[in-house]
């Protein structure tokens, strides 16, 4: 198999995954509700709950829906890492996930294409959240446009690959609704999405090194400071890491040798 | 030059935790050959496949496709396979075309290429009308003439049929076998087509009974009429089946 090859296989799967897009408009708007109904109301209500002082990419006091924008970004980003994992596991029931299975490209290829095809969608997605949050007047610099796209992709990427992890791990379509209870309200909550960690350190230690572990709260962290065209080197490198270690984990339980499906099989 | 066989399986078993599901198969397709691989539910058959795809992968044993190790040489083995698998395996959301363009691209063939196999193969199986129709809407057994048209997109040399006749009536089943031993006959092409329906053993089809993951028999369905001393290959089957559980 040669470049080419690779790169047809990756456009065949991009097309796929934008035709599905395409035929489910609802999950289009839905993504963009959802961070939009904090933005209205949630941020509404805690406006003058929550104090944030200056702290750093702000240079002046900033008013807690701008603080929460790169959360709610972020909470789009972390859906869409969750519907590339449902839609594997649709794919694997409706038996679509054999024919990739038997391609000979390499799985860890076709994994990687199936990640990179959702990170398209999900900066996508991103990207008209922010033009609608206008609205709300959340307006970054005009280069913060542009400066917050690496930090996108690098955020959906991560949570891409872990969505692609827990597709491996997940036995049936059933056990999904598990995965909103344990991995994205936890993730989200336990972050610095709502409420800067200098609140969360004053409320409980225990919860501010959690929520420094989180790799959402990086994702939150690098997407804020790329906002201002500022890098937050440790949320990047947090990142980078997680990434790694999550798809590395995914294509070794999409492996036939040594993962879980054929664990899986055996029940 | 030596023709290797297009699938030799020796000495394969396998087993889920304690459960033992296959044990020391052996046997081989030619090129050209149309091989019906006989087993009742639970015999081992869909195993054996996923173990020829490598969606799971042979831990005792050895399985060569045109000689080559399937573990060594994954890739270029996929490449020389075909299947239609026993679950559906289209994605209804998209129409026929498509199916067959993520199919195509799946093995790295370009778009033009796909085009024009597509168009040619939906043809044979009599669907280039419902080419741009979305495959919820098609029946069972149009679905499963999309799937052999898909699995012979990329030229495959071998195809495995992981019995393709499920829930079909008797004309859609009728279409499968036919167009499948023309493909064997007309294109060298060979196939292994795993079923429980025994009227789907031809003449002159060879036969592998698998029996509670073990082979029973191999041979020419008429040879294995006279080894048991039968008049149906019904009566050779049951005879196979039974031979050594009454022993």
């Amino acid at each position: 198999m040669k470049a080419i090859h690779y790169l047809r296989c990756f456009v065949g799967i991009t097309a796929r995954e934008w035709r599905r897009f395409l035929n489910q408009r609802g999950r289009f708007f839905s993504a963009l509700v959802r961070p939009l109904v904090w933005l209205a109301i949630f941020a509404a209500g805690f406006h003058f709950v929550l104090g944030v002082s200056i702290i750093p990419p702000y240079e002046t006091y900033i008013p807690y829906d701008v603080y929460i924008a790169p959360g709610l970004i972020a909470m789009v980003l972390l859906f869409n890492g969750m519907l590339i994992s449902l839609s594997m596991v649709y794919d694997r029931e409706m038996g679509s996930m054999r024919i990739l299975m038997v391609s000979p490209l390499p799985r860890w290829f076709l994994l990687t294409a199936k990640l990179l095809a959702g990170v398209v969608l999900s900066v996508i997605q991103a990207y008209a959240f922010l033009a609608i949050a206008l609205l709300w007047d959340i307006i970054p610099p005009w280069y913060g446009y542009i400066t917050v796209l690496p930090a996108l992709i690098l955020a959906g990427l991560m949570m891409g690959a872990l969505g692609l992890l827990l597709s491996s791990a997940i036995r049936q379509l059933e056990n999904f609704a598990s995965v909103m209870n344990f991995v994205i309200f936890p993730m989200f909550f336990a972050s610095s999405a709502l409420y800067p960690l200098w609140h969360v350190k004053e409320a409980s230690l225990l919860l501010y090194y959690v929520c420094q572990a989180n790799p959402f709260t990086h994702a939150v962290e690098l997407i804020r400071f790329a906002l201002y065209a500022r890098l937050e080197p440790v949320s990047a490198v947090v990142l980078v890491a997680a990434t790694a270690i999550f798809l590395t984990l995914a294509v070794y339980g999409y492996d036939p040798a040594k993962g879980l499906m054929q664990r899986r099989a055996a029940d | 030059m030596t023709v290797h066989p297009a699938l030799s399986i020796e000495g394969l078993g396998h087993r889920f935790g304690p459960r033992r599901v296959l044990n020391n198969v052996s046997f081989s397709v030619m090129p050209g050959d149309f091989t019906v691989l006989l087993g009742l539910n639970g015999a081992g058959k869909t195993t054996l496949f996923s173990l020829a795809t490598r969606l799971y992968v042979q831990r005792e044993g050895m399985i060569r496709i045109f000689g080559m190790d399937i573990r060594e040489r994954a890739s270029e083995c996929l490449q020389r396979i075909g299947v239609v698998f026993q679950q559906p395996t289209l994605d209804l959301d998209l129409t026929v075309e498509q199916n067959l363009f993520y199919h195509a691209s799946l093995h790295g063939l370009s778009h033009r290429n796909a085009a024009e196999r597509g168009a040619v193969e939906i043809e044979r199986v009599g669907l280039a009308d419902q080419r741009r129709d979305k495959v919820r809407q098609l029946s069972g057994g149009q679905r499963r003439r999309v799937e052999i048209a898909r699995c012979l997109l990329h030229r495959p040399r071998l195809l495995l049929l992981d019995e393709p006749t499920v829930g079909l009536d008797i004309a859609s089943r009728q279409f499968m076998l036919d167009r499948t031993r023309r493909l064997c006959r007309e294109e060298g092409i060979a196939a292994l087509w795993a079923t429980h329906l025994i009227d789907e053993v031809g003449e002159g089809a060879r036969v592998v009974v698998l029996h509670k993951g073990e082979v029973r028999a191999v041979g020419e369905a008429g040879q294995l009429l006279g080894e048991t001393r039968t008049p149906s290959m019904r009566a050779a089957f049951e005879t196979l089946v039974q031979e050594r559980e009454a022993a």
